[in-house]
């Protein structure tokens, strides 16, 4: 039994069963009714008016779960998203166009769009070729996606999932069209030009609370007062190996110089 | 300067030099030029991607370990004659993928969906919670004040730690959703923001640059490797 467990790491499994644990008890709360208020996202709030301006203009809705796989909990992220504006678009007869790079992607799309054309009670309207494969390679994909955004005019494009070097060519399409844009990434260095070519832009974390807010699934709303109070921990956590770390550096009492090294040790992440 | 045209006698120079105008020519508007260089592209990537999954990917991993006789046809030298039966799972749950062709085998499709999706979830857990929360804390968990030998107070260093600690504070504020931004916990957010901000307009700018040194190389490919003029 030994050889299951890597001893080094039990600090990683204290930390897994805790904030498992707070974001369990967290939905446990809300599904006895004890549901958090969430706060406004500017991006999540503008997807409804963006897909009835689509319909209003008789344009399509383009979207796309980013340019990675199954495996990238951002392309999960938008394929959540991508379930509650299918939802949408079938509710108010709009088309909808999701482009991706990926044969897994695109069979999750195809599975996430048809069951939420199925919950709106219009499963007769869903057409699997809604969901394209394009390319695997990036610009192969990029040139595509462009291309159609210059013939098709989508009135509304979605980027929502992990991007590469591709998130600027992409936006800058739709910027150049007048398509209003949502965008989100947790892709760092690919923020800067969502926020400078999109109208709304959904910054790192926001994207993975997106369909918890779409949706209003005391569950998922659950998750975010769980992740919050993780979040506390961890603010918590470095305002007080700051504040050791300075009186130890500035004191040298044994006692806080102790005190340091063992939080230092709780939070290493290559195991204490 | 070489002060001339030299034009290449290239035909893959010249094919090169083709698509890349074709492509610039979006620049203007969409067109039958760009439109037959997106589809040679993406026609071109999606082949050459599945080809490569095949030789790098399924013969390698998949088909010679399970039938190195068949395998050694084309590559005797490569495959050990030993057979790997564990990899008929995820032949198999590749195969389950094949039932989307047919509309009433489309169920068979999503056990390996579900699997690809369960098993990224386990995996990235533990990895995020090594390499976003606890690394992240434990590299910031840094003095905020610093002193230098002379025991005088390191002022650049110490205020370096203290916007790290602070703009690290202010983020995290920022990203909690179950609290309203009002008042004090507006403007603590606020900060955060400004701190994001600053970092974006850092990250656009290097970026830029990097975008422009690529157009160099392309517009190199054209004057120097195409026309010969530089």
């Amino acid at each position: 039994m030994a050889g299951w467990f890597e001893q080094a790491n039990w600090n990683l499994a204290l930390f897994t069963l805790i904030l498992g644990g707070v974001l369990l008890a967290s939905i446990r709360a809300a599904l006895r009714g004890r549901v958090p208020r969430v706060r406004v996202l500017p991006g999540v709030a503008a997807m409804a008016e963006a897909v009835g301006r689509a319909v209003e203009m008789g344009r399509p809705v383009f979207f796309v779960p980013g340019t990675r796989d199954l495996d990238n909990v951002q392309t999960v992220a938008g394929l959540a998203v991508l379930g509650e504006l299918a939802a949408l678009t079938a509710r108010l007869e709009c088309r909808l166009e999701v482009l991706t790079d990926r044969s897994l992607v695109m069979a999750a799309a195809r599975e996430a769009g048809r069951a939420a054309y199925l919950a709106a009670g219009r499963p007769e309207t869903w057409r699997d070729d809604s969901v394209s494969y394009v390319s695997d390679d990036q610009f192969g994909f990029v040139a595509r996606v462009d291309g159609l955004i210059a013939r098709e005019r989508p009135a509304t494009c979605f980027w929502l999932g992990a991007f590469s070097a591709e998130s600027l060519l992409l936006a800058e399409a739709g910027s150049q069209i007048g398509a209003i844009q949502i965008a989100g990434t947790a892709e760092r260095s690919q923020l800067p030009f969502f926020i400078a070519a999109c109208d709304y832009t959904l910054i790192g974390e926001e994207l993975f609370a997106a369909s918890a807010c779409l949706t209003g699934d005391p569950a998922l709303l659950g998750t975010l007062r769980g992740q919050d109070l993780g979040k506390a921990v961890a603010g918590g956590a470095l305002l007080l190996g700051s504040l050791l770390a300075t009186a130890a550096a500035l004191t040298h009492w044994p006692f806080i110089v102790k005190l340091q090294s063992a939080l230092q040790r709780l939070f290493s992440a290559g195991g204490p | 300067m070489s002060g001339g045209l030299h034009l290449s006698s290239s035909v893959e120079v010249w094919v090169g030099a083709a698509l890349t105008l074709m492509v610039f020519s979006y620049l203007w508007r969409d067109n039958p030029f760009y439109k037959l260089a997106e589809h040679v592209f993406v026609g071109v990537s999606a082949a050459y991607v599945m080809v490569l999954g095949f030789w790098t990917t399924l013969w390698p991993n998949a088909i010679a370990k399970l039938w190195p006789g068949a395998a050694r046809l084309t590559t005797p030298e490569a495959v050990e004659p030993t057979h790997d039966w564990a990899l008929l799972l995820p032949v198999i749950l590749g195969l389950l993928m094949l039932g989307r062709l047919h509309p009433r085998t489309v169920w068979l499709s999503r056990w390996p969906t579900a699997f690809a999706i369960g098993t990224s979830a386990g995996y990235n857990l533990v990895r995020y919670l090594r390499s976003d929360f606890l690394a992240q804390i434990h590299s910031g968990m840094t003095p905020s004040l610093i002193a230098t030998t002379g025991g005088r107070l390191a002022l650049g260093e110490s205020l370096s730690h203290a916007i790290l600690l602070g703009g690290t504070i202010c983020g995290i504020v920022y990203f909690t959703y179950t609290r309203q931004h009002r008042g004090a916990w507006a403007r603590v957010a606020g900060t955060g923001v400004l701190f994001m901000m600053v970092t974006f307009g850092t990250t656009f700018g290097y970026t830029v640059m990097a975008r422009i040194s690529l157009l160099v190389s392309r517009l190199h490919f054209l004057l120097g490797t195409w026309l010969g003029l530089i």
